[in-house]
């Protein structure tokens, strides 16, 4: 049997809307079956795999930064590069990046272009386009 | 036989667009394809026993496999004995599942 391979397509920034977190969630559950997943980040989107970062404490409930433990967007980008090894790749939209200044990300992100994600979505068993609302 | 997923986000009390998902899932059906609609955010809002919004029901009706994500339903406190008839709780690892298939199409909405 040939490897299933996925390839996803993200627009939402950080913080907007609970999408990111699904596609998170999607992600892991695909590397976790032992599939190869290609996801191509464009418009704000690129902001997900940002180091710079910060967490922050929890005014409303007092806690502070430690105790929060607030998960940013590039810690989950992080733990899913770690957890997918070769079989995720990631890949930032270039132009997209520069708009926002967002070049600074972690380690294993990529720069490239919508061609990448007409190729990664030619070789997949699926795509899957998730757009902003 | 092509199989269609729906992967519905939105609450149809919130938004009517809603009704495009049904429509177009139960005309698919009808047309003898395989259909699932996976509820998943916002979009479990509706599959809580009692809830008034009739679109699920019509889904059912037509043959159309409804699933809702197991997370979301907890984080939206519904319990999996809480659901209306025809709505089955599931999770992202079946959502993957049916993705990896072949002749899958898989809309995002």
């Amino acid at each position: 049997m040939s490897e299933k391979n996925l390839t996803i397509a993200l627009m939402d920034p950080p913080y907007e809307s609970a999408n990111s977190t699904t596609a998170f969630r999607i992600i892991a559950a695909a590397l976790r079956r032992g599939f190869r997943v290609n996801v191509f980040a464009y418009e704000g989107a690129v902001c997900l795999p940002l180091k710079d970062q910060s967490p922050h404490a929890n005014p409303v409930k007092g806690t502070t930064v430690e105790e929060e433990d607030h998960p940013t967007t590039s810690k989950f980008v992080s733990a899913l590069l770690a957890l997918g090894g070769d079989r995720l790749t990631w890949v930032n939209c270039g132009l997209c990046v520069d708009e926002r200044g967002a070049a600074n990300a972690v380690e294993g992100v990529r720069r490239g272009s919508p061609a990448d994600f007409f190729k990664m979505a030619e070789g997949a068993t699926n795509t899957l386009v998730i757009p902003t609302k | 036989m092509t199989s269609y997923l729906f992967i519905e986000t939105r609450d149809p009390f919130e938004s009517r667009d809603t009704e495009f998902v049904a429509e177009t899932a139960a005309a698919l059906k009808e047309r003898d394809n395989e259909v699932t609609v996976f509820l998943v955010q916002n979009g479990v809002l509706a599959a809580r026993r009692g809830a008034r919004d009739p679109y699920l029901s019509r889904l059912a009706q037509a043959g159309v496999r409804v699933l809702a994500d197991d997370f979301s339903l907890s984080e939206r406190g519904i319990a999996g004995d809480d659901l209306r008839v025809g709505v089955t709780q599931s999770g992202v690892e079946t959502l993957v599942e049916m993705l990896a298939r072949e002749e899958t199409k898989a809309v995002w909405h």
